[in-house]
């Protein structure tokens, strides 16, 4: 498989820059076995990240809840009945995700924890046959996160507008 | 070139030298097949082409004659269980590949079939048109040429003005084919069109970027067809309608690398030609990632 | 250098043949000339704006101008049903007008070679074809192998014809040793001609209405009804309005052989109906198609079984010997061959093998105006040089019109009045 490493992400840097793993007494960070994936930056809603403009400092509720006073935008339809944000988001570092062992998992590699319940998915997705994959089938080539076609929230593909029709035949020339 | 006319003239007089010496050419050696031309006289009838095609669109046309590249066999391959059909690829495919806008003309034709029914061609229907795709008990599956290696048509033609390149691409030569439509008869997946007129292409919609064996400008009266964007796949990018996806329904490769996106689907996935029973052999696959 | 002077005298005895004629013969003539005209009108327009003027789409592809080529082999190849006799059998009655099955043999293969040319997209690279500037795709391609018999069948005919005409015209006998071997290849060359256009369709695995291998025994047994319908109708017009004289003998004799022809081809019809309507299989739509219609599309529905009826009738009629021996029956009879014959070979053929197209799509293709001006304008193409050759050829094998230095003006056609 020809992957191909990432130096730096440029905005992702930026934006973890000031968030430096906490080595606390939290789990150890995802070991990466392999390399990363070239990925374009997540889909972030606009002025949303990073999350901690806000949440640092404010006070975490872990109780499950209905959100009121922000993100109440956000419908989760992703086996709601047994998850919540919180269950993804990382409650300590809030500019990361988590898997279920607990280790932090940044947006960008949010494949990962993706992968841990859609693991043939996430396996057909490095081989390259699982999503949108653009560049040079004998060269490099770009990948998309799931959350580029996937809303994480609610992940079913979202329904398009078709383009029009075909004409059909007409006996008149033109 | 700071006066507007100055490049005029000269290419006026390089067109008409050009023209000149193609003709010499042509009448010395007699008219060939692209298929069997020797190089330095490909060159020449590729110079010929991007002229003309210049002047006709009013900017420079590339035509490339770019060879198939060693060790390479290209195969395609089709997620039906991911395809929305939402024919992207349909229009992404006419705008690379210079397709005519009037009459219209289309590589790709993408159908729907109802799920009850399974892949049932006399079930299917291309004039689909709902508001959102996909609809309720449906799926979709986009036709074009399958690249067969046995092609029924290529064997049919009767002045042998389309062929298999070595990388498996089935072409056909422009300006050799006499449009008698043997091919479209004998080919089961309706992927060859014929130019019932003068295609039209408005000069601004012209893709500058072309190959002598797949979409540079076409005459009326010749067929045409899916040439897995050859322009662009033997300069090592994939095909448009890959590219256009958004399902990423659509995977493209090297059949003779092991590690191509290609072999993973053939080894992994329960994958499926269209019309097996005839023996066209196509490298053209579908299949079912989930 | 003796030869082509003798040769250019029977040429300008001909063209004087030709020229001469009394009122209906160029009121005749006029009427073909006028459909000529219209179809070179159609065809210029069509050459101008592309084939989007007929109705054949990517769905259809191929429509009336195949259909048309496929019948006209057809009766191209049907002169063998007279010759088979004639040479082989040494049956006289039917020797002296085997002449005349080569005159029509040699119309119908121009009219067929026409209909492919307005076919193609590209007639201007028509010489494609031709090596060494072009190629040609043998023996890969059927269409390949059709343009080489055609060419030659139609080569043998001319050659045959043009010689036993050319030695009556100087009063001699035809040379056996040319004309003998030449007559014996053109059997297998007549069968070959047809059998290899069936195999045109047939080796499309794509097109299942096709891909039967019925297809080419029917196309010989439907061709053996056609070819000597038209040759039956012309022969009794010739007695009529010349002093050519052909036995009843004759013309019963062919038709009888008619009936057995007809016999089989609805035969074969009705073999191929039982297999695809008691197997049911996915193949069966094109059969549908053709004979029921597929929903709401029938257009061919009332073509097929109008075909069917004109066959069945034609067969009645001439199997009965009587009816067949009575002018009128017999005559109605050769109305109906021909009449089903073509419906059956050139509609019935080309547009349910096209429809459903391959992806199952339905496209009720039926002519354009411009292809029923073209393809008239090359049936009349083809009637004027039937025309024009019987001009010649009667005269001339009746001995009226030979070359006789000084007394030619004493043998102003009597024909003419006849």
């Amino acid at each position: 498989m020809r992957l191909t490493t990432l130096a730096a992400l440029g905005l992702a840097a930026a934006a973890l820059g000031p968030a430096a793993d906490p080595p606390s007494a939290a789990p150890a960070p995802h070991k990466r076995t392999e390399e990363r994936l070239e990925v374009p930056p997540p889909p972030f809603t606009e002025g949303l990240f990073p999350c901690t403009t806000c949440h640092e400092g404010m006070p975490v509720n872990r109780t499950r809840r209905v959100l009121k006073d922000m993100h109440d935008d956000i419908v989760l339809k992703h086996d709601e009945e047994h998850r919540w944000c919180l269950d993804c988001h990382d409650a300590t570092n809030r500019d990361r995700l988590h898997l279920a062992s607990g280790a932090p998992v940044s947006f960008e590699e949010s494949y990962l924890l993706c992968g841990q319940c859609h693991g043939e998915k996430l396996r057909d997705w490095r081989a390259g046959v699982h999503g949108r994959r653009t560049g040079s089938w004998n060269g490099p080539k770009r990948y998309l996160l799931c959350a580029h076609c996937h809303n994480p929230h609610q992940p079913r593909f979202r329904a398009l507008a078709p383009k029009p029709a075909p004409l059909p035949p007409s006996r008149a020339a033109r | 070139m700071t006066t507007p006319e100055k490049p005029k003239v000269s290419r006026r007089l390089f067109a008409a030298s050009g023209a000149s010496a193609a003709a010499w050419v042509l009448t010395a050696c007699g008219p060939r097949r692209l298929h069997e031309v020797p190089r330095d006289r490909l060159r020449v009838a590729i110079r010929e082409m991007e002229r003309k095609y210049s002047q006709q669109a009013g900017k420079e046309v590339k035509v490339s004659d770019a060879g198939a590249l060693p060790g390479v066999e290209f195969a395609y391959a089709l997620d039906i269980s991911r395809c929305i059909g939402c024919r992207r690829c349909v229009y992404a495919c006419v705008e690379e590949n210079n397709q005519s806008r009037n009459p219209q003309l289309h590589w790709i034709k993408v159908l729907s079939m109802e799920k009850e029914k399974g892949v049932d061609f006399s079930h299917a229907d291309p004039y689909y048109h709902p508001a959102t795709v996909p609809e309720e008990g449906h799926f979709y599956v986009p036709v074009a040429c399958q690249q067969c290696k046995n092609p029924p048509c290529t064997k049919v033609c009767p002045t042998g003005a389309t062929w298999t390149e070595p990388d498996g691409i089935v072409v056909i030569d422009y300006d050799w084919c006499i449009g008698c439509r043997y091919c479209m008869a004998a080919c089961p997946y309706g992927a060859r069109h014929f130019n019932w007129a003068e295609p039209v292409l408005p000069a601004d919609a012209v893709n500058t970027d072309t190959h002598y064996l797949g979409n540079r400008p076409r005459p009326k009266g010749v067929v045409e067809k899916c040439t897995f964007c050859i322009q662009r796949t033997r300069a090592g990018k994939y095909p448009a309608c890959v590219d256009v996806c958004p399902a990423g329904a659509r995977k493209f490769g090297n059949l003779l690398d092991k590690d191509s996106e290609i072999r993973y689907i053939i080894e992994h996935k329960r994958v499926l030609v269209l019309k097996e029973e005839l023996n066209t052999v196509p490298r053209f696959f579908y299949f079912y990632a989930t | 250098m003796q030869t082509i002077l003798l040769f250019s005298r029977f040429t300008r005895g001909s063209a004087k043949l030709i020229l001469r004629g009394p009122r209906s013969y160029w009121v005749w003539l006029a009427f073909l000339a006028f459909l000529i005209v219209s179809g070179l009108f159609a065809y210029t327009a069509q050459v101008q704006t592309g084939l989007a003027l007929s109705a054949m789409r990517d769905q259809v592809s191929w429509g009336f101008y195949i259909g048309n080529f496929t019948f006209l082999v057809g009766v191209a190849a049907a002169a063998v049903i007279l010759v088979i006799p004639a040479y082989v059998y040494d049956w006289k009655p039917i020797r002296e007008i085997v002449i005349y099955g080569e005159l029509l043999a040699i119309s119908a293969i121009v009219m067929c070679l026409l209909f492919v040319l307005v076919d193609i997209g590209r007639p201007d690279r028509f010489w494609h074809l031709i090596p060494p500037f072009g190629y040609l795709n043998f023996p890969q391609s059927i269409l390949a192998w059709d343009v080489l018999v055609l060419n030659l069948y139609f080569v043998i005919n001319f050659v045959v014809a043009t010689h036993i005409l050319y030695r009556a015209f100087h009063g001699r006998k035809y040379a056996k040793r040319l004309v003998v071997p030449l007559v014996l290849l053109s059997i297998p060359m007549a069968v070959g001609i047809h059998t290899v256009t069936a195999f045109l369709y047939n080796g499309l695995a794509a097109r299942p209405y096709w891909n039967s291998s019925i297809l080419a025994p029917q196309f010989l047994a439907s061709a053996f009804c056609s070819g000597p319908a038209i040759l039956l109708v012309v022969l009794q017009l010739l007695r009529r309005f010349t002093r050519f004289e052909i036995q009843d003998q004759a013309i019963w004799k062919i038709a009888e052989l008619m009936a057995y022809a007809m016999f089989l081809n609805l035969f074969l019809h009705g073999a191929e109906a039982f297999k695809e309507f008691y197997s049911d299989t996915e193949h069966l739509l094109y059969t549908k198609y053709w004979y029921t219609g597929l929903g709401d599309h029938r257009t061919l529905v009332p073509y097929a079984w109008s075909a069917v009826a004109l066959n069945v009738v034609a067969f009645a009629l001439f199997i009965v010997p009587a009816a067949r021996r009575h002018w009128l029956t017999l005559n109605i009879g050769c109305l109906a061959t021909y009449a089903g014959v073509y419906i059956e070979k050139g509609m019935g053929l080309i547009i349910p093998g096209l429809t459903p197209d391959t992806l199952g799509e339905i496209y009720e293709y039926y002519p354009t105006l411009t292809e029923l001006r073209v393809a008239a304008g090359i049936f009349a193409l083809g009637f004027l040089i039937f025309t024009l050759m019987l001009k010649v050829a009667v005269p001339i094998s009746l001995g009226e019109f030979m070359r006789r230095e000084s007394q030619q003006e004493l043998l102003d056609p009597v024909t003419q009045r006849g």
